[in-house]
């Protein structure tokens, strides 16, 4: 039975990917979701403007206090040199790759086109097989309208493309006035895969403190209703793969996004949930599922129940939205 | 040879040689010698190798002692090995120096020379350490600017291996250890070349070995001890020739040659200055400036002091000498003279009985000059001369100070300069925390290694840790710069903070002609009406050209926020045309890649935007022809001031210290409390401001001021009478105290350093915007005026009985008066709310040992102090002894304390039937355990007193003796405090066997460590208290071992109260453990984390620092009291939860961890995961005391 898949050009073993996350922080982690199955490792992100607070802050700390007093005119050691800026990562990436033979996917936040394509071409000189561009914009500024800022994205993903000869995915959110429209112009950009969808943080109220806090919750099954209904949306309509990410928990959950148009799903909460070997349990039971009903092959089983090649597709659509909320009454 | 240009200062240049020449290096912390063990570290942390190619091994010891023990041990075991210090730390040495000495080793020490602690402790250059260890045999060498450092340590090592005399190479503290100067660098190959194989392995045979094996180091009887000292003479005998063979060895090498004795000046000359030191470079230049105008005078630098050659000596003199003039920069108060005045009368007196003196036996006078750093310029060496010139010259004379009371001084012309047009001369005036000096250090760079210049920085800083002033003084120009002084006619002044126009005349001395630039946030067309009345005068009648830059404008702009040094750096490159302005840029931007390349390429452009944006802001202003503001300098204090701060105080303050004539100095050392009131500072741009609505009266604020600036009161609705119109108060929520009373929180404004740890702890939150809290920061200047007022009206607000206070609960405690107020700690200084704590609990009856460091220069450097008193005129008794003898400093307190008690108690019994038996009884047997009680008590010593003045006045039958003795010892009969306290070093190290006698006395003191595991006051250098994992200076790599549980070794006699607090995580606690530890009768330890600007964290947040050390378990908050053992229960308490949060949580809150995971990213990731094992074995055996339960052991 053949469960291998193509994710950005890449050919992958399986289609369960380790999404980006604090797991692949370590090595070790990484060698050990190789073994359980895992097709691919998307790394965790590195973030342009977390580097540059770390250089203003530790320079900051290092000069505060200077030639202020007699005795004293430095507080800290200045070593002759820091590793800092995206050294660290990239040395993971030369490790990781090192370390494993399935492909590694480098994940980046960056805050400037130049941070963008600056950190692009660094992660691909330093192996990586391919980008996500986990690209974050909080549209807070009432004045920048919708179109604005899609064309910033626009412009993020044409820019890495004009840099960099390995494939990239756009990592996505799913807050688009139009989600299908975006996708359409991320691929033409130059995104050869779509990962949908990115999760952010959900700030809370501690109510003891008065105080604004962050708030990571782990996605649960149910998050996968939404990635499920646009990559179904979308199969066959843009030029690009096609990830899902969010409540993959169970083989069943990589059936469903499979059928509906996935080339790969990605896995973070449920590998947090139950540990890395996760992916093996995940991988038996997609084989012995597709062995029970008879599939030979992933590829078979790809986007047969997209959009596009369902009986009634009206049923990922607004109207069936609304049939839904009725039938609970 | 083409050698490499350098500029650098004193400390590098001898530590590179250092470095290069040794194998094993012990070092530790002392000012100004600090910078060489921090160099060294720093290169051995980066692997950098010596000449033969080895990493020397770098290590820090306990103290200067244990560094010169090591040294000794390395040597005696064939290691090449040096040392560096100075001051005290150099006495600490000379035990060991004996030894070294007399078992011939060579070796070289390092001196940044320093004054000596006598009435009073100086940081700064003289030679009075030196001078002390002349009787070691030690041979002194003496270079006297940054080039002769580096030639002169080179030469001292090549000396030492061959003449088997170890040395010290000394150089004036401050003045060449940190003066910035262009000079050439010695190569490899040099070093090599002087150092040579056969005496170093010679050296290495003499090392003890169990393969040829020897003893060193006998004891000797009166038959032979004698002539076994004499056996090494023929080596003293030798050395001065070995020290001028190698000086001419080096001459061949690099051209520049030196002598034992090196004579400047006319050939011809009649009137002869001998010294040694920095001062020989001013008195160079002034003899030089004086024989081109014909002038028959001369200079002789003492290069070699000991062993004193008179060979040498006499030949380096002109025959045609009449006169000499001795200038020694020590003083050795009852002898005859000062030390080399003395060499060098003898050294005469013996040439002319031997009958080979060429010339009439002269005129030698000698004289003092230049103690701490005391200024010594030309006018000076002028008046020397002129003194020479008298029939009957000034002898034993003083320089540089007005000595009115034994009349020794001379005097000079402060006008008379030899320096040279060709010279350009700046001053730059700055904050501390702007970055000027750090930019000006850049800018001798560029200039030093981008153009044939000789170029020379000083800098100078003022005694306060927050809101300091700096002031650069750059000379650069195509002559060789040899004024060791400061710059007094400048041609350029910039004023990087516009307030200082209004504190200081900073255009009094420049030139005419010269330039100034002025930091402002007023543009061209309105800062003139900004300016004060004497700056305008002078801007007109010197002809001066004026610049303006909004540095602040820029710097918001780009990024830089208040660190305005590169835009600063910009804009004096800009207008003095050094170089043109595209080179001058484009030098910046080197430099800034060099300064900055290592921390980021964020950093680097920020700076270039900075360098890019200044040009374009910066504008000539036209000054007008008239002066048009009536604005004048403020006054340094108020004239409510005492008599002393005004005639003092005041006028060190305002910077005429230098005026201050003998006769106006305490003669002993001692100085009256309460003077920093006096000096209101304003350097808080934002100020906390209450907001009586949302509070809720916890005065948390009140507890963690670091400075006492925020204050609180309660009073009766009658002391609101006269209250000005802005006056905040408001009903007092609690009737502990009686009903209807009033609060009021006050903020010192003019004191406050803006920290805002008071806003951190505040837990009241505004209910319609909870950004805003109950106490908030707000601009200081538009409340100035009426905060000034509110403060005085509070001020005067009766304070709460302290009878009545209930002292145990945080909140009422802190309506005790603080007796430590507005010290120039840093801002949000983590160890003076501890020190605060005690003056409020105790002051009034406190007498405080203080280790030298942090705590004693806040504590006690001039112009103001800290250390106040009460109304009634009682507070806290303040001293410092030394650094490493503190505990048993406060020993001895308490030991007197208590015989004056007993005697006290004797007399007492004696007179009881004349005093009254019931008065005398309640006397003696009075417990005072609380502060109703000490005030009872206080009342019948009162009432003591009376009826002895009584007894007295009535004649006293023969007893007056007695009565005036009881007199003088009664107020001994009202409990006293004793307080030691200083920090880790002092505790953990230098002063840790002290620290364990007195613990283990059983003596009634009180040990307070301010604990911020560095040593802070010198720079952050690592003690033993530092953490696993944790950067500091002396291991730049990370501290590889685990930090000392100072409490647990307490512990361990099971009489010692043992407190461990922390403020930020648990007030209470500490506030509980400062009471218990004080009323416990036996010694007690309060070991208080302390949050540092060393630490690399914000210092207004630092309390959640403190909290997140607790959390993390890392600083478990605990309590052993012995009194609980005596009661049969268990005397150890665990009061933390800990393990709440994992120790990197903590950790990596703060750059001193952070920073190594940059630096050194694989040893960071060891290391912080054994730090978290040693919390974890910690936090279980602290776990299993706290379990243990004595009934049921027993």
């Amino acid at each position: 039975m053949d469960i291998t898949t193509t994710y950005l050009g890449l050919k992958l073993k399986s289609p369960i990917v380790s999404s980006a996350g604090p797991l692949s922080e370590k090595i070790s982690n990484i060698r050990e979701m190789e073994d359980a199955g895992a097709g691919a490792v998307v790394l965790y992100s590195i973030f342009e403007e977390q580097i540059e607070h770390e250089q203003l802050e530790l320079d900051y700390h290092t000069s505060a206090h200077t030639e202020s007093f007699a005795e004293a005119t430095t507080y800290l050691p200045e070593p002759f040199e820091f590793k800092l800026g995206p050294d660290e990562y990239l040395n993971h990436i030369r490790k990781a790759k090192e370390a494993v033979d399935i492909p590694i996917i480098a994940s980046l936040n960056g805050k400037s086109i130049g941070g963008w394509t600056d950190y692009a071409k660094k992660m691909e000189q330093a192996g990586a097989d391919a980008l996500e561009l986990n690209i974050y914009l909080l549209p807070t500024d009432a004045k920048k309208s919708g179109s604005e800022i899609e064309k910033t994205y626009i412009d993020i993903v044409k820019a890495v493309k004009s840099t960099v000869k390995i494939p990239f995915a756009v990592k996505m959110h799913p807050f688009f006035s139009s989600t299908s429209y975006m996708a359409t112009e991320l691929s033409n950009a130059g995104a050869s895969g779509l990962v949908m969808f990115n999760r952010f943080y959900q700030p809370d109220i501690d109510l003891e403190t008065l105080d604004v806090v962050p708030n990571v919750i782990l996605s649960t099954p149910m998050a996968m209703r939404l990635p499920l209904r646009w990559i179904a949306m979308l199969y066959g309509k843009v030029n690009a793969d096609l990830a899902a990410t969010s409540g993959i928990y169970s083989a069943e959950d990589v059936l469903k996004m499979v059928m509906a148009g996935a080339k790969v799903t990605q896995m973070l909460s449920s590998l947090l949930k139950f540990g890395i070997g996760h992916i093996a349990d995940v991988t038996t039971n997609l084989k012995s599922w597709m062995e029970e009903k008879e599939y030979e092959s992933i590829e078979q089983m790809r986007g047969s129940m997209s959009y596009m090649n369902v009986d009634d597709p009206a049923k990922f659509e607004r109207a069936n939205y609304m049939k839904v909320l009725n039938s609970y009454k | 040879m083409d050698r490499k240009k350098v500029t650098i200062d004193g400390n590098e240049a001898a530590a590179y040689v250092a470095y290069n020449t040794n194998e094993v290096i012990a070092i530790y912390p002392i000012t100004p010698s600090s910078n060489m063990g921090e160099w060294c570290d720093a290169w051995a942390a980066v692997n950098k190798k010596n000449i033969w190619g080895m990493i020397p091994s770098v290590s820090e010891l306990q103290s200067e002692g244990g560094a010169s023990g090591s040294v000794h041990g390395a040597l005696q075991t064939g290691a090449l090995t040096t040392t560096f210090t100075a001051s005290q730390g150099l006495l600490l040495m000379i035990p060991n120096m004996f030894k070294i000495a007399g078992e011939l080793t060579s070796t070289v020490f390092h001196v940044s020379a320093r004054s000596i602690a006598a009435a009073a402790l100086s940081i700064f250059g003289d030679h009075s350490d030196v001078m002390a260890t002349r009787s070691t045999g030690f041979a002194l060498l003496s270079s006297n600017s940054v080039q002769e450092v580096m030639d002169f340590a080179l030469i001292a090592q090549a000396a030492t291996l061959e003449s088997r005399i170890p040395f010290i190479h000394f150089f004036d503290g401050f003045r060449t250890s940190h003066e910035v100067m262009k000079i050439e660098e010695l190569t490899k190959e040099d070093m090599k070349a002087m150092m040579d194989d056969e005496l170093i392995i010679a050296h290495r045979n003499r090392g003890l070995t169990p393969d040829r094996p020897v003893m060193r180091g006998t004891a000797q009887n009166p038959d032979v001890y004698f002539q076994g000292r004499e056996t090494v003479n023929p080596f003293y005998n030798a050395c001065p020739a070995i020290v001028q063979k190698q000086m001419d060895k080096f001459a061949k090498l690099t051209g520049r040659q030196y002598n034992l004795f090196d004579y400047v000046g006319a050939p011809d000359a009649e009137k002869i200055i001998i010294m040694m030191g920095s001062g020989s470079e001013a008195a160079e230049e002034t003899v030089n400036y004086l024989t081109s105008k014909g002038e028959k005078v001369g200079l002789l630098k003492v290069r070699l002091y000991r062993p004193f050659s008179l060979e040498y000596f006499i030949k380096a003199l002109p025959k045609t000498t009449k006169s000499i003039a001795v200038l020694d920069r020590t003083k050795e108060p009852g002898s005859g003279g000062e030390p080399l005045y003395l060499d060098v009368v003898n050294a005469i007196s013996e040439k002319y009985m031997a009958g080979e003196l060429q010339f009439a036996f002269p005129k030698i006078i000698g004289g003092r000059y230049g103690l701490s750093s005391k200024e010594f310029t030309p006018a000076m060496v002028k008046s020397v001369f002129d003194n020479l010139s008298k029939e009957k010259p000034k002898a034993h004379f003083t320089l540089g100070i007005i000595e009115d009371v034994t009349n020794t001084s001379l005097e000079f012309d402060p006008h008379f300069s030899v320096e040279s047009d060709e010279t350009f001369r700046g001053k730059f005036y700055g904050l501390g925390a702007d970055g000027t000096v750090g930019a000006n250090k850049n800018s001798i760079k560029i200039i030093g290694e981008g153009t044939d210049y000789f170029a020379q920085g000083y800098f100078v800083y003022d005694s306060k840790k927050s809101g300091s002033t700096t002031v650069s003084h750059l000379r650069f120009g195509p002559k060789e710069i040899k004024s060791t002084y400061l710059i007094n006619k400048p041609r350029f002044v910039a004023c990087h903070q516009q307030v200082f126009l209004e504190q200081m005349d900073m255009l009094k001395d420049a030139s005419e002609g010269a330039t100034f630039l002025l930091n402002t946030k007023i543009d061209k067309e309105h800062v003139w009406d900004s300016l004060p009345e004497k700056v305008q005068t002078d801007l007109i009648n010197k002809k001066m050209k004026f610049f303006i830059i909004d540095a602040y404008k820029v710097g918001e702009a780009t990024g830089m926020g208040a660190r305005i040094n590169t835009i600063m750096q910009t804009c004096f490159f800009a207008i003095s045309e050094i170089f043109p302005q595209a080179t001058a840029i484009s030098m910046i931007k080197d430099s800034i890649k060099k300064t900055y390349g290592a921390k980021g390429d964020k950093i680097v452009q920020m700076n270039f935007d900075a360098v890019d944006k200044t040009v374009a802001n910066l504008f000539e202003v036209t000054i007008p022809n008239k002066v048009t503001s009536k604005m004048q300098l403020q006054p340094a204090v108020s004239g409510n001031a005492p008599d002393f701060v005004k005639e003092v105080t005041a006028r060190i303050i305002a910077g005429e210290g230098d005026l201050l004539p003998v006769s106006k100095m305490p003669i002993d050392g001692t100085f009256p409390l309460t003077t920093t009131r006096w000096e209101k500072r304003n350097i808080a741009l934002e100020v906390p401001v209450w907001d009586m609505e949302t509070c809720i009266q916890c005065n948390k604020c009140v507890m963690v001021c670091p400075h006492a600036t925020i204050r609180a009161k309660i009073f009766d609705e009658k002391d609101l009478a006269g209250a000005p119109a802005t006056f905040k108060s408001t009903k007092f929520k609690s009737k502990d105290y009686g009903e209807g009373l009033y609060y009021s929180l006050q903020v010192a404004v003019e004191d406050c350093t803006g920290c805002g740890l008071c806003v951190d702890v505040c837990p009241a939150k505004n209910k319609k915007e909870t950004k805003l809290k109950a106490i908030n920061m707000a601009e200081q200047i538009p409340i100035r005026e009426q905060e000034r007022a509110n403060w005085d009206f509070f001020f005067n607000i009766p304070d709460l009985d302290r009878k009545v206070v209930a002292v145990s609960k945080v909140k009422d405690s802190q309506f005790l008066e603080p007796l430590f107020e507005f010290s120039g700690a840093c801002s949000g200084c983590g160890e003076t709310p501890y020190v605060k704590l005690v003056s409020q609990l105790f002051g009034d009856r406190t007498i405080i040992a203080n280790a030298t460091g942090c705590s004693s220069i806040y504590g006690g450097n001039l112009p103001t102090t800290p250390w106040a008193s009460n109304k009634d005129g009682r507070g806290p008794a303040w001293s410092n002894s030394l650094f490493e003898d503190n505990a048993e400093f406060g020993y001895g307190f308490r030991l007197a304390i208590d015989n004056h008690n007993l005697q006290a108690k004797d007399l007492l019994k004696r007179f009881a039937s004349e005093v009254g038996n019931d008065l005398v009884d309640a006397l003696i047997n009075a417990t005072q355990k609380d502060e109703a009680e000490i005030y009872e008590q206080r009342e019948r010593v009162s009432a003591l007193k009376n009826k002895l003045d009584d007894m007295l006045k009535a004649g006293a039958n023969g007893k007056s003796s007695d009565l005036k003795n009881l007199l003088s010892l009664a107020d001994y009969l009202v409990k006293k405090s004793v307080w030691i306290m200083g920090g880790d070093g002092w505790a953990y190290d230098i002063g840790y066997g002290g620290l364990d006698h007195v613990i283990a006395s059983g003596k009634n003191v009180n040990i307070l460590v301010l604990d911020t595991e560095v040593y802070s006051n010198t720079g952050g250098q690592c003690s033993k208290s530092t953490p696993r994992a944790a950067v500091a200076k002396f291991a730049a790599a990370g501290k590889p071992g685990a930090k000392k549980d100072l409490g647990l070794m307490a512990m361990s006699y099971g009489t010692v109260y043992v407190a461990k607090v922390a403020m930020g995580a648990n007030d209470q606690h500490t506030l509980r453990a400062f009471l218990e530890a004080e009323a416990y009768d036996g010694p007690s330890l309060i070991i208080a984390y302390s949050h540092c600007i060393a630490h690399g964290i914000n210092m207004g947040t630092a309390m959640q620092n403190q909290k997140a050390a607790v959390d993390s378990g890392h600083w478990p908050l605990f309590r052993y009291h012995p009194d609980l053992a005596a009661e049969g229960k268990n005397p150890f308490k665990l009061d933390s939860k800990g393990l709440k949060i994992p120790f990197k949580d903590y950790a990596y809150m703060e750059t001193r961890y952070k920073m190594l995971t940059k630096s050194h990213p694989a040893e960071a990731a060891v290391l912080i995961k054994e730090a978290q094992e040693d919390v974890i074995r910690k936090w279980k055996d602290y776990e299993r005391f706290a379990a243990y339960e004595p009934e049921k052991s027993a």
